[in-house]
């Protein structure tokens, strides 16, 4: 058994370190994101003082190390990712309740301290949530019915609940979000995703009553952000004095005048894309549009191209979940939407969410090498 | 799983696929379109609005923070206050070289490390264009030193602010507590919002657990900055609400009597007014100057307090806890009536020793050869051990349990004030899961005279004697009568209403055990005689006398030394007045004292004088300060010389405490542990 289990390992280690296959439409917009990303951080970090090259390298490191991974990912076949799934659904909901019981962090009981370094057991659950989901439906006849949607369903409510409650409301959306598109590309029928919809529209003024106080003073705030001069209304009225400065065409890199002047927060992490809109105008705002839709084309793409329901399921789900970030974060910037902890994908400044989209990626690369049949 | 596949038509799936990742691309276009429009309508049609506000963004916000709530006494006399004070601060992107600007600085205004660490962990949390606090409460001259020198320092400000104070210092340490700097750990459960501009949180005691009401809503002024970001002129102003003033229910001159009679010692005293659970004084003795917290402790003083063997910054009357000795026979007498296992005249011999029955578990009576034939009254008179050994074991642990967890034993009291103690009140549950062993009968005896696991605190067993003085309604105690918008707003009283039904259902059986308290204190045998006299009120009391110490023979301890006795004993006295309609419940309880009613009993005396004194429809006639019961000596010094109050007073009955070669109290074994039957 142990045997057996070595040579398998062994087997996995060849395959991971030979040449990798990858995608290089994907690969070289991913490439042209990253930086794009670190040039604009470099500006907005500019306004802080001190060593701005600090944040700009620590960033750029994560991307390298992101990239690796993805490189490492791509040369694992999605046959054995399946294999894995149930095992890292498991393992990362379980991660996720130790946290709720022990965790510790800012206010928000996220991290997991392993002594050298913390980690956060949500970003995991943004992977193995579609996995699952994909796992799940992979051998069971589509379109689903209501029983595996509920089951589906279930899959779903778990980690959504444990990373809602820590309170993390912008990632169990992510999380949400990624196992629901799943579900959505396995055929779910249309009549079935509008009840569902009409249902969730009805329960709305139940999660209102169950929501924390600071998370309804943010829509409140949102409607409304004269009414909170101090704290999140400030956030809302400058990042909108902030992209509408730049007009169409923009004030040019470096010439962030709301970061420089610190008028407005967060200018480096969940706000960045203000400054790239005051920097950069309508025209850059365009162009950065039609590069995340790009990838969630070629992710698409390489899902239909994907040999069995798993892998395709995975790779829609992930493509997929990539435009709720774009869509959720470019719209608190723009005061569409409340303020929610959601970062724009490899332009925010930090944590582990660059490295956790790139090794979806990673798998994304894998599924596309793997889409012939080459038994 | 063979079956579904067979069932499974892949090529259907895919086309199935294909359609839906074209309808969700499509969708995701669609919705990345609406983005844009947003971005468009932003950037392109309100582009003039937005980039003259832009332009004119040269207002920012800046938090007024509110002065906080002021804390009085029941009638008005100032516990905590705010006066104006300067401070030095720093706004971090002003300044080029930090490292040079504090050594200059420090040769202009002398700063400590202390100062320097907490500026330092301060500047890591804020934004560089925030203001730092570098050096709180600034003297005259040190503000007339700096403003000579100013032009050397750009970015760097004496500022005013409201600084707490207490005057009555340490006094009222262990209930208001006090405020601290805000530090990292405030910053992850306070609400950034309302404590911008606000340096100061309470820490400890009514401060913190009232935080809430006192500290108040920040306003905010827009102040209009230049390219700089410094400050040009004031647009608009919206002033701050000011923390709601608190009344305490503690009256300061019974808490200064209280300070005073336990002056040298170590322990603390709490007086409840039972009729609503107000608690009237609560002191614990050695204490601590609050203001010291204020402006943040200097490491030597802290080592000092902390350090110091009797352990000042210890609450002992909220977190001491000690074995409560027979200050519980008259809850467990009560017991034996309301749960119908006696009556007040049935009697019990005491022979001296009290034994298992079947067993060769043995305990003593306090006095050789023992008390004779005793009923209820007498009991709790005398304290006969015998008595409520019987009493004990006729109830069971369980039905002895349920009965003392009426009166708050073994659970949190309620009190507005954080971190109190539960003590524990020992049942088969509890000695399961902390020793893993069932329960002893003979256990069972020594928890029926307050020993062996049983402990509590003093200010549970001032909540226990208040439920029993209220005629057995109980009342969570509060700290905390009543608030104030301002000084000449109208008070608004905080209800406290019962926190349940009466535990007693039978007057009669509150009568008998009052009637046997009474005895304590005004019958010549009582173990408390002379502790009554010359009030104008009957008291009724109950002394307690607890060993810390467990023994390891049944022998009687020869040593009479107070001294010796003192360091062994944990002396308690309970006490409430008038016995007919109590309104005053007093328990005293010292970490050092040699017999409870000798050394602590004078104590709870001279709680009970202030109050008379405090009340306007005391007598005339009312001697405040009984001469024959506060002879100084008593009270003043640790070792109390042996002729205890009742002796000083010269009274016949008085001799009973001290001629007697053991404790009027049950010495007891406080382990328990050995042969048990």
């Amino acid at each position: 058994m142990i045997e057996m289990l070595h040579v398998r390992m062994k087997r996995l280690l060849r395959r991971v370190l030979t040449r990798p296959r990858i995608d290089l439409p994907l690969a070289g917009a991913l490439l042209l994101l990253a930086v794009a990303g670190l040039c604009t951080l470099y500006s907005a970090a500019a306004g802080d003082g001190g060593p701005t090259s600090g944040q700009v390298v620590g960033q750029a490191l994560r991307f390298v190390l992101g990239f690796v991974l993805m490189l490492l990912i791509s040369r694992i076949p999605p046959s054995v990712l399946r294999n894995w799934t149930p095992w890292l659904y498991a393992g990362s909901t379980l991660l996720l309740v130790v946290v709720s019981v022990l965790g510790e962090g800012r206010g928000a009981d996220r991290w997991l301290n392993l002594g050298v370094m913390r980690f956060q057991p949500s970003e995991l659950a943004k992977l193995t949530m579609p996995m699952m989901v994909a796992w799940y439906l992979h051998p069971r006849q589509l379109p689903p019915r209501w029983k595996d949607i509920a089951m589906v369903g279930v899959l779903i409510a778990i980690p959504a609940y444990l990373i809602g409650k820590q309170p993390d409301l912008g990632t169990a959306l992510l999380v949400a979000a990624a196992g629901s598109f799943a579900l959505f590309l396995s055929g779910m029928a249309w009549w079935r995703i509008g009840l569902l919809l009409v249902g969730a529209a009805g329960m709305a003024p139940i999660a209102w009553h169950f929501m924390h106080g600071y998370q309804r003073g943010r829509i409140l705030t949102m409607l409304n952000p004269e009414s909170d001069p101090l704290g999140n209304g400030w956030h809302i009225i400058q990042s909108q004095i902030a992209v509408g400065s730049g007009g169409a065409f923009g004030k040019g890199w470096m010439h962030s005048s709301q970061a420089q002047l610190d008028f407005l927060p967060e200018h480096t992490t969940d706000f960045i894309f203000a400054v790239f809109s005051e920097e950069f105008g309508l025209v850059g705002v365009c162009l950065m549009m039609v590069l995340y839709a790009f990838i969630i084309g070629r992710c698409l793409w390489i899902a239909m191209e994907a040999r069995e329901t798993y892998s395709r399921l995975l790779a829609g789900a992930i493509g997929m979940s990539l435009f709720v970030y774009v869509f959720v974060n470019g719209g608190m910037v723009s005061g569409m939407l409340p303020v929610v902890g959601v970062p724009m994908p490899m332009v925010s400044y930090g944590g582990t969410s660059a490295v956790t989209l790139l090794v979806g990626f990673g798998m994304l690369m894998s599924i596309h090498a793997h889409r012939k049949r080459h038994d | 799983m063979k079956l579904r596949r067979a069932i499974k038509d892949s090529r259907s799936e895919l086309e199935l696929f294909r359609r839906r990742a074209l309808a969700g691309f499509a969708l995701i276009v669609l919705a990345l379109i609406g983005l844009v429009v947003r971005y468009a309508t932003l950037q392109v049609s309100r582009y003039d609005e937005f980039a003259a506000r832009s332009e004119n963004n040269r207002v920012k916000p800046i938090a007024i923070p509110p002065a906080r709530g002021l804390i009085f006494d029941r009638n008005g006399v100032l516990l905590a206050d705010n006066v104006p004070a300067f401070r030095l601060e720093v706004v971090p992107e002003q300044v080029t070289d930090m490292k040079a600007l504090l050594e200059q600085l420090g040769q202009v205004i002398p700063l400590s490390q202390d100062d320097l660490d907490a500026f330092h962990k301060l500047l890591k949390q804020s934004h560089r264009f925030e203001s730092v606090p570098l050096k709180m409460r600034l003297t005259e001259d040190e503000i007339d030193r700096f403003a000579v020198n100013r032009w050397r320092f750009p970015g760097v400000d004496v500022v005013p602010y409201q600084n707490r104070r207490y005057p009555l210092g340490e006094l009222f340490a262990h209930v208001i507590g006090y405020v601290a700097r805000i530090d990292a750990d405030d910053l992850d459960r306070l609400d950034p919002g309302s404590y911008k501009g606000t340096t100061h949180v309470g820490r400890i005691g009514v401060e913190r657990s009232y935080e809430d009401m006192l500290h108040g809503t920040p306003g905010y002024e827009l102040v209009e900055v230049n390219a700089d970001g410094r400050t040009q002129r004031v647009l608009q102003t919206h002033p701050a609400i000011a923390g709601k003033n608190i009344y305490l229910s503690i009256d300061a001159r019974i808490q200064k009597a209280a300070e005073q009679a336990l002056a040298g010692q170590v322990g603390s005293a709490v007086a409840i007014d039972p009729r609503n659970g107000q608690v009237l004084a609560m002191v614990s003795v050695p204490s601590f100057d609050p203001n010291l917290f204020v402006d943040g402790i200097s490491h030597i003083d802290y080592g000092t307090l902390n350090t110091a063997p009797d352990k000042p910054l210890l609450n002992r009357a909220l977190r001491g806890v000690y074995p409560p000795g027979s200050t519980v026979k008259p809850f467990l007498a009560l017991g034996g009536l309301e749960l119908g296992l006696r009556t007040p005249s049935d009697s019990v011999l005491s022979t001296g020793t009290f034994c298992v029955p079947g067993t060769t578990f043995c305990r003593r009576d306090d006095r050789r050869g023992g008390f004779g034939t005793v009923n209820l009254r007498m009991a709790i008179m005398w304290s006969v051990n015998t008595y409520f050994y019987k009493l004990a074991l006729d109830m069971g642990i369980d039905r002895y349990d349920d009965w003392m967890s009426r009166f708050g034993f073994g659970q949190p009291t309620g009190i507005d004030l954080n971190g109190e103690s539960s003590g524990i009140l020992p049942s088969r549950e509890w000695k399961a899961k902390r020793y893993k062993t069932s329960w002893f009968p003979g256990e069972t005896i020594i928890a029926g005279i307050g020993q062996g696991y049983w402990t509590v605190t003093p200010m549970q067993m001032a909540h226990a004697l208040s439920i029993l003085a209220g005629h057995g309604v109980p009342y969570a105690p509060r700290l905390v009568m009543a608030t104030q918008t301002d000084v000449d707003a109208p008070k608004q009283p905080l209800p406290n209403p019962p926190s349940g039904p009466s535990v007693i259902n039978n007057p009669a059986d509150w009568q008998a055990v009052v009637d046997g308290m009474q005895m304590v204190v005004n019958d010549p045998r009582g173990t408390g005689y002379g502790l009554g006299k010359g009030f104008p009120y009957t008291i009724a009391g109950k002394s307690g006398t607890a060993e810390i110490y467990s023994r390891h023979t049944d022998a009687y301890n020869e040593n009479t030394s107070l001294a010796y006795l003192a360091s062994r004993h944990r002396a308690w006295f309970e006490m409430f007045a008038p016995a007919e309609e109590p309104r005053i419940a007093v328990v005293v309880s010292l970490e050092n004292g040699a017999w409870g009613a000798s050394s602590a009993g004078p104590i709870a005396r001279k709680i009970l004088d202030a109050w008379l004194a405090t009340q306007s429809d005391a007598p005339p006639d009312t001697p405040l300060q009984p001469g024959s019961l506060s002879s100084p000596d008593v009270v003043s010094g640790a070792p109390a010389p042996p002729n205890a109050p009742a002796s000083s007073a010269s009274t016949p009955g008085a001799a009973t405490d001290a001629s007697q070669d053991t404790p009027q109290d049950e010495p007891a074994n406080t382990s328990s542990q050995e042969n048990p039957p």
